[in-house]
């Protein structure tokens, strides 16, 4: 089904699109973010600076540009994915040549008014482009093996790129983000099947090669890996983290120690409180139940986007939107495993709740493209 | 398209459930193993040590006392780079580096945990400065602590001794340590009252839980559990006669000790020459300890009570005792004294070669006739004679809480076959009559065996008069089970050796009625008379080296009819008893009567001018002590 399609009647015009943005989706949202300030609140001792008050007007921005762009036809974000897609990794090259280093990552490009991290916004141009290549692919194509290979390519492209920086986490996010999108769009079993089996190899691969000369990772990525292993081994140390991480979050129990009585993140032993590790904060102070609530709010995030999509005839549309929700659904997923000790310490951000600008400002840009598809969907 | 979404769909709800089961295992199964975590993480145990007792003269004049003083402390596990911290650190403060590299050693040596003090001589200026630079300095804190300090300095060395801080050596010497001893630097008595009355004067540790963030700086306190001070401890001793007699012993390898009579108390124990004991107190330094160990007069010995001497003819009253006892002779009944007396083959000299004629037992004491007690001896034997000492507290070793008390040494035969191997010789037992040979006794037992002499009583001494305000109990003790009119006999005897014509301390007299002074001389001989030397004749004392020449011993009581302090002084290698020993004796004997300066009136008139000089030039030396004048006023 292609926007030449729509019946323009039925879809609403100008400022009367805001009565049919997907209120019950920007509502959870809101609600996430709100959590986040208050958690921000929290770990700052009480105090909205310095965390709290800029998160907040972050989020007013994003919470504007969000509506802005979902008033914005879908059609337009279409047929510009190609032209986002060739930007972003125009924006990743830049990086590796040009970017301002942060904790022996170069991810950065200074934009003077903010820090963009390219490759947070490559997550959703890459799945705003695989939807459109899809979106324009006749559908009996789509498991031929040449047609298979250019989104293979299309996706490696950004990864390798990200790998250079290097930032692993989000390289291995993109891989799963785009070969989501190609699952959804129908792509052959077998071929999943294949990567699945040559990612194995892959992993022993990376195993073997170790203190090797053609060792494929670089020394404290294995680090990171012994130490999701064995956090005990070296608790001061690179295990510091986990370990701090596993005790506030299991200290809290059913209701939590209270708002700000968490004495893991008030004393400091958890690390990175107000970033990647905020979740623990969460547990410590509201335990289970605050934990559970949060990890609900996610769900019906992801709930609200799967039915939107369901319910759009649109292919673009409710590729998009999957594959946001995809996104969103592995940046929680991901912090909450790597901050429950589940998997190793990637540097993933807990959407809208961890302090950072660029994050959240991707994060409500893709969900305005979210309720661009809502709103222009064909009825 | 659908089908495909319902199954990415459905796998992240899987996931989300996984998330949700990994949560409520951490949170709710293993909560409390985490809480517990979490509280070890936040709460840390802290000692807070005691102040530690303080100690007091008789009249409340305070002897060793705390005053604060500024440390600077670091603990490993929050420093991470000790060297670069200890490096900014100097650049901050004035760190020596000897005690830098101490320090740097005794870090890596200790837990991580361990608090390390770096310095603990700083000033408040540097203790504001290390604060105001703390963020730079992790793991470094500053301190207030308590230091010991002797206000009277080297007059109480040997009787306070010092503390110090607690050694490796202090501490494999204990069981059951206290964790207190735990604390590097932790200042435990190393010698004398200090060490002696260690547990009572340590007191015990509190402690305090407190939260610390991540970086180990105490948040808050959470709880605290007192611990109890040192126990106050006052002494028998009296600081002023105490002061004085250091001052009398000056320039002397001496020793003095003066007891209450009545009570038994010490009121004064001294030594010299002596030491200052603050030197040891933050560790000495190797040149001062050298120069104090080397030094031929044994400064750091505390002589009163560690230093056994052959009691000489100051033990004369209990060979007499013991003749009296037995009834193998009274009071009235002589021998001759030709000069000297032949035993087995082997002639024993009087000291007076040509002898000193018929003498009873009050002739034979006041002029110290050896002969009269090589016959007594002969008579009484060694057991006894041994026994009578025991009685008297010669041979026993005196509850006092100072180091290394003395046991000296009675000898029997029993002793000498398990010692030596060798039999008993009669020969013995006539040394042992006038306190030679094997006889050994300290000052401080002198001094007992005088007071029970003076009194008819058991005297023990007493050192401790109370601890925090409770008194201790009285040395007076019962009456000996002897007879008393002997004990009258020899107190007579010893009262015609000061202040008859032709007593050999009679020079040493006291002129005061109601102040008379009883005692006996002493010169012990330190090297045997050789043949060679019997012929020629002996050598005069003052030609000899230093370390050969005799001692010289005096031992009085005063007032002679109402006793009230007994005093032996003991001067190494001084020579005559009457010329060396019984002049500092009468000296001290009349500071402790008057409790102060004597008056001139008090000695005999051809010795005042000497006196009068003498008074001022200790004076000098003394310039905080009392005067006559004060008890004027």
């Amino acid at each position: 089904m292609s926007y030449l399609e729509y019946t323009v009647k039925s879809t609403p015009t100008g400022l009367r699109k805001i009565l049919f943005l997907n209120w019950p989706l920007t509502l959870l949202l809101s609600s996430v973010a709100c959590v986040g300030f208050l958690m921000l609140y929290s770990v700052a001792g009480g105090s909205f600076t310095p965390w709290a008050e800029p998160q907040m007007k972050r989020f007013a921005v994003g919470l504007v540009l969000m509506i802005a762009i979902g008033m914005t036809p879908i059609w337009f974000w279409r047929s510009i994915a190609g032209f986002c897609y060739g930007v972003t990794v125009i924006l990743l090259i830049a990086v590796d040549l040009f970017g301002e280093e942060g904790k022996g990552a170069q991810r950065w490009i200074d934009l003077g008014f903010m820090r963009l991290q390219p490759s947070e916004l490559m997550k959703i141009t890459l799945v705003m482009f695989l939807a459109a290549y899809y979106d324009w692919l006749p559908p009996e194509k789509k498991s031929r093996p040449l047609w298979v290979l250019l989104p293979i390519a299309i996706i490696l492209l950004p990864t390798a790129l990200v790998i250079q920086q290097p930032d692993l986490g989000t390289s291995l996010l993109l891989v799963m983000a785009g070969g989501g999108i190609m699952f959804l769009a129908g792509v052959h079993w077998a071929y999943f099947a294949a990567v699945i089996t040559s990612g194995v190899g892959l992993i022993v691969a990376v195993f073997q090669s170790r203190e090797t000369s053609w060792q494929l990772l670089n020394n404290y990525q294995y680090r990171r890996i012994d130490t999701f292993i064995d956090p005990s081994a070296d608790p001061l140390g690179a295990g510091y983290h986990i370990t701090q991480s596993k005790i506030a979050l299991g200290s809290g129990g059913w209701t939590g120690r209270g708002f700000m009585q968490g004495p893991q993140s008030r004393l400091n032993f958890l690390p990175e409180k107000h970033t990647d590790f905020i979740f623990t904060t969460l547990a410590e102070e509201f335990g289970f139940v605050g934990g559970i609530s949060l990890l609900v709010i996610y769900l019906l995030v992801i709930f609200f986007c799967i039915a939107s999509a369901l319910a759009n005839r649109d292919r673009f549309s409710s590729l998009l939107i999957l594959g946001i929700a995809l996104n969103f659904f592995l940046f929680f997923a991901v912090n909450m495993a790597m901050v429950m000790g589940l998997i190793p310490v990637v540097g993933v951000p807990l959407p809208l709740v961890s302090y950072g600008g660029s994050a959240m400002l991707v994060l409500m840009l893709a969900f305005g493209l979210v309720q661009s598809a809502h709103v222009h969907r064909p009825r | 398209m659908s089908r495909r979404a319902l199954v990415v769909g459905g796998l992240q709800f899987v996931l989300v459930g996984g998330l949700a089961a990994r949560m409520r295992h951490l949170q709710i199964n293993e909560a409390d193993q985490f809480r517990t975590l979490a509280e070890e993480n936040r709460i840390k145990f802290k000692l807070i040590p005691p102040a530690r007792g303080e100690v007091f003269d008789r009249n409340g004049v305070q002897l060793a006392q705390n005053v604060p003083n500024y440390q600077i402390k670091m603990v490993r596990e929050d420093t991470r780079d000790v060297e670069a911290v200890i490096a900014r650190l100097s650049q901050i403060i004035d760190l020596d580096g000897e005690a830098i590299e101490r320090a740097v050693a005794l870090i890596k040596r200790s837990a991580p945990f361990h608090p390390i003090t770096i310095t603990d001589d700083v000033t408040w200026e540097d203790i504001s400065r290390v604060s105001v630079n703390a963020p730079a300095l992790p793991g470094v804190t500053p301190e207030v602590g308590l230091s010991r300090v002797y206000p009277l300095g080297s007059d109480f060395a040997h009787i306070l001794g010092y503390v110090g801080p607690v050694s490796d050596y202090d501490l494999k010497k204990i069981d059951d340590p206290d964790p207190l001893l735990r604390i590097p630097r932790f200042q435990i008595g190393k010698v004398g009252v200090e060490a002696k009355e260690e547990i009572r004067l340590r007191g015990s540790a509190g402690s305090k839980q407190v939260e610390v963030n991540a970086a180990g700086r105490e948040m808050r306190e959470l709880g605290r559990r007192e611990g109890r001070p040192g126990a106050n401890i006052q002494l028998t001793i009296d600081a002023e006669l105490q002061n004085y007699l250091q001052a009398r012993l000056d320039g002397e390898s001496a020793s003095a000790v003066v007891i209450d009579c009545e009570t038994g108390d010490l009121v004064a124990i001294g030594s010299a020459p002596t030491y200052d004991p603050n030197l040891f107190v933050s560790g000495i330094s190797v040149a001062d300890y050298r120069e104090l160990t080397e030094n031929k007069f044994r400064p750091l010995a505390s002589k009163a009570v560690q230093g056994t001497y052959p009691p000489g003819s100051t033990f004369k009253m209990i060979t007499a005792m013991a003749a009296l006892e037995e009834g193998i002779i009274g009071p009235d009944d002589t021998v001759r004294c030709n000069g000297h007396l032949e035993v087995a083959d082997r002639k024993f000299h009087c000291w007076k070669r040509s002898g000193h004629g018929s003498v009873d037992l009050k002739n034979s004491l006041k002029r110290s006739c050896d002969v009269y007690y090589y016959d007594l001896a002969l008579k009484v034997g060694i057991e006894k004679i041994s026994a009578m000492a025991n009685v008297f507290g010669l041979g026993v070793r005196h509850n006092v809480e100072m180091s290394a008390v003395a046991r000296g040494l009675t000898p029997t035969k029993a002793w000498k076959n398990r010692v030596h191997g060798k039999d008993w010789v009669i020969g013995d037992t006539v040394n042992a009559s006038i306190g030679q040979g094997d006889m050994l006794a300290s000052p401080l037992q002198l001094a007992v065996m005088t007071a029970r002499l003076a009194t008819g009583r058991e005297v023990t001494p007493r050192l401790v008069k109370s601890v925090d305000g409770v008194e201790q109990a009285s040395g007076a003790g019962a009456p000996l089970k002897v007879d008393q009119n002997n004990l009258k006999k020899m107190r007579q005897a010893m009262f015609a050796v000061v202040n008859d014509r032709g007593g050999t301390a009679n020079k040493s007299r006291i002129t005061v009625d109601n102040m008379r002074m009883a005692g006996k001389t002493g010169t012990s001989q330190v090297r045997n008379i050789s043949a060679a030397e019997r012929r020629t004749g002996v050598v005069r004392n003052e030609d000899l080296p230093w370390e050969r020449r005799d001692h010289a011993l005096f031992v009085d009581f005063a007032p002679a009819d109402n006793p009230k302090y007994a005093v032996a002084v003991i001067v190494e290698h001084g020579g005559g008893g009457s010329t060396a020993a019984a002049p500092i004796a009468r000296d001290i004997t009349l500071q402790a009567l008057y409790d102060g300066p004597p008056p001139l009136e008090a000695y005999p008139s051809k010795d005042r001018g000497r006196i009068r000089s003498q008074q001022k030039r200790l004076a000098k030396m003394r310039p905080m002590a009392k005067t006559q004048d004060d008890d004027k006023a």
